[in-house]
């Protein structure tokens, strides 16, 4: 059926004089109907709603402060892109709610340490490093949204090298797909655990860059 | 963004606007890297790049070196000086030799216009032009309209003029496109036998006045005289050249707004530039070569993310 409307439209467009118009109407047609009737339409079921979130953030927030108290030896380190949203939500909850007076709060990014550069089609582009205070000696808690294979981690351990030793890492995810790690690397504070499939992905949305705090398992 | 539209870097000519903006936002990041206490990224540890220099060169050698190995990369370098092409090889023997010691990428500089281009139709590794006799240095261009940019904020609309000697200029040449491609206004200054015929087809335009030129312009790069590419006369003597177009702080304390001052290097001091001037507030000379690094990691880890 799809590839009959498209062969209809094909022999209609035929007629345009401007064959780069017909091509690119052909290719933007064929491209709508084939996400229509080609394609199973992608499902996505909710994991986590604002209010879920809204309750494990607190939770990850009592964790980190029963662990680490006033915050004045510990540093919290987003992971660019995703993990920074995360990092400074938990920031936000820890300084206004529970009343820690100053948390350091740095971005990592961690293109440059990837370890699947050259590797996919696409350049990997970079973020912003921001990281305005020493991390030597400091406990040190990095922060993504969603746990995977572990190779993100891997890079960021290698990344945070640069600037300095810490005197102990350790790792806070929002979401833990378990049973899909490539590497041996566990979180140490987890606000849910999933097991999805590999084609499987977690999508996290947050209010401050997608309009509302909401988690889906999107089935490919 | 995304990636570079172009697969070698052998003039700015082949780049679009969004090649130069790709290429900046990167040197931002890698700018931050080399400020940090280890300035190095492992992302390259699998790609190898000869430096192959058939002319001299301090800056752009040593900034690329430096740049390759910030990335990780393994570097050879090349100095035609002691090389077996006084010997007689060619230059694609001389490349394809290197080559089959398992090279990615070249960084070319030669005394020959389009020597690059030319490399690039017959040998199979990236090609990063770091010069060709008066034709193009990308390089330069880019760290010089980054360097700008950081200074003033923006390229466009930018009052630019470029004095000295645009004849034998590749940095002229390959500053022009990039700085019209940027939407900046572009006039040269030098002696007319220095500027060549129909340059104003560029879109630039042409001031034999240093003075009304500095008055006009935000920026002025200033350029050497090359003594080396002249094969006959182009001025009576270098201090009547150095009355004429020589920047001192006698004529910037005239005009009625502070400029930016920049420099490729090497500085003639008393020539092109006064020592007073090259060392004020005002020259952006430093920060030139400091960025440098920056940009030329970013065109390396672009050029190298797209080697299968």
């Amino acid at each position: 059926m799809g590839f009959f409307v498209c062969y209809s439209v094909n022999v209609a467009i035929n007629h345009y004089y401007d064959e780069t118009l017909a091509l690119y109407l052909t290719r933007n047609t064929y491209f709508c109907i084939s996400k229509v009737l080609v394609n199973k339409p992608m499902s996505q079921k909710v994991l986590l709603s604002s209010k879920e979130i809204h309750i494990i953030l607190h939770r990850l927030a009592c964790q980190l402060l029963e662990n680490h108290l006033d915050f004045k030896n510990t540093v919290l380190i987003g992971i660019q892109p995703r993990g920074t949203f995360l990092a400074q939500r938990l920031g936000k909850i820890l300084k206004e709610e529970y009343k820690v007076k100053d948390i350091d709060l740095g971005f990592l990014d961690i293109t440059f340490y990837r370890d699947d550069f050259r590797r996919g089609e696409k350049t990997l582009e970079a973020n912003k490093t921001k990281i305005d205070f020493l991390i030597e000696d400091k406990n040190l808690v990095l922060i993504d949204d969603v746990l995977y294979t572990g190779r993100s981690i891997r890079a960021a351990l290698t990344a945070i090298e640069s600037f300095g030793r810490p005197k102990e890492i350790e790792l806070l995810t929002l979401i833990d797909r378990r049973f899909s790690r490539h590497l041996p690397i566990q979180p140490n504070y987890k606000g849910r655990q999933v097991d999805a499939i590999n084609n499987e992905k977690v999508k996290v949305m947050w209010e401050e860059n997608d309009g509302e705090d909401i988690i889906y398992l999107v089935n490919n | 963004m995304g990636e570079l539209s172009v697969k070698h870097l052998l003039g700015i000519k082949y780049l679009h606007e969004k090649d130069i903006q790709l290429i900046f936002e990167t040197a931002d990041h890698f700018k931050e890297v080399i400020n940090r206490s280890i300035k190095k990224v492992p992302s390259l540890r699998d790609i190898t790049i000869a430096n192959i220099f058939f002319e001299n060169s301090t800056r752009t050698k040593l900034s690329f070196e430096l740049a390759e190995k910030r990335l990780s990369a393994d570097v050879l370098n090349f100095s035609a000086a002691q090389s077996s092409l006084k010997k007689g090889e060619t230059l694609i023997d001389t490349v394809n030799n290197i080559l089959s010691m398992k090279v990615d990428m070249v960084v070319m500089r030669h005394p020959n216009p389009g020597a690059g281009i030319f490399l690039s139709k017959h040998v199979s590794a990236v090609i990063i032009n770091a010069g060709d006799g008066a034709h193009e240095h990308p390089t330069q261009a880019l760290l010089d309209s980054y360097s700008i940019r950081e200074k003033l904020g923006d390229v466009s609309g930018k009052n630019v003029v470029i004095v000295g000697d645009i004849l034998h200029s590749r940095v002229a040449l390959s500053n022009i496109f990039a700085l019209k491609l940027q939407g900046a206004n572009v006039k040269v200054c030098g002696p007319k036998t220095l500027i060549p015929k129909h340059i104003e087809s560029l879109g630039v335009k042409v001031e034999t006045n240093l003075e009304k030129a500095l008055q006009w312009c935000d920026v002025a790069n200033m350029l050497r005289v090359q003594n080396e590419r002249m094969d006959i006369s182009y001025f009576p003597t270098t201090r009547e050249y150095t009355q004429q177009y020589g920047v001192n702080r006698g004529i910037l304390d005239k005009l009625d707004k502070e400029i930016v001052i920049m420099h490729p290097g090497p500085i003639n001091r008393g020539v092109e530039i006064t020592s007073d001037v090259a060392d004020s507030d005002q020259s952006i000379i430093l920060n030139q070569v400091e960025n440098g690094v920056a940009i030329r990691m970013a065109v390396i880890y672009l050029l190298a993310s797209k080697i299968k």
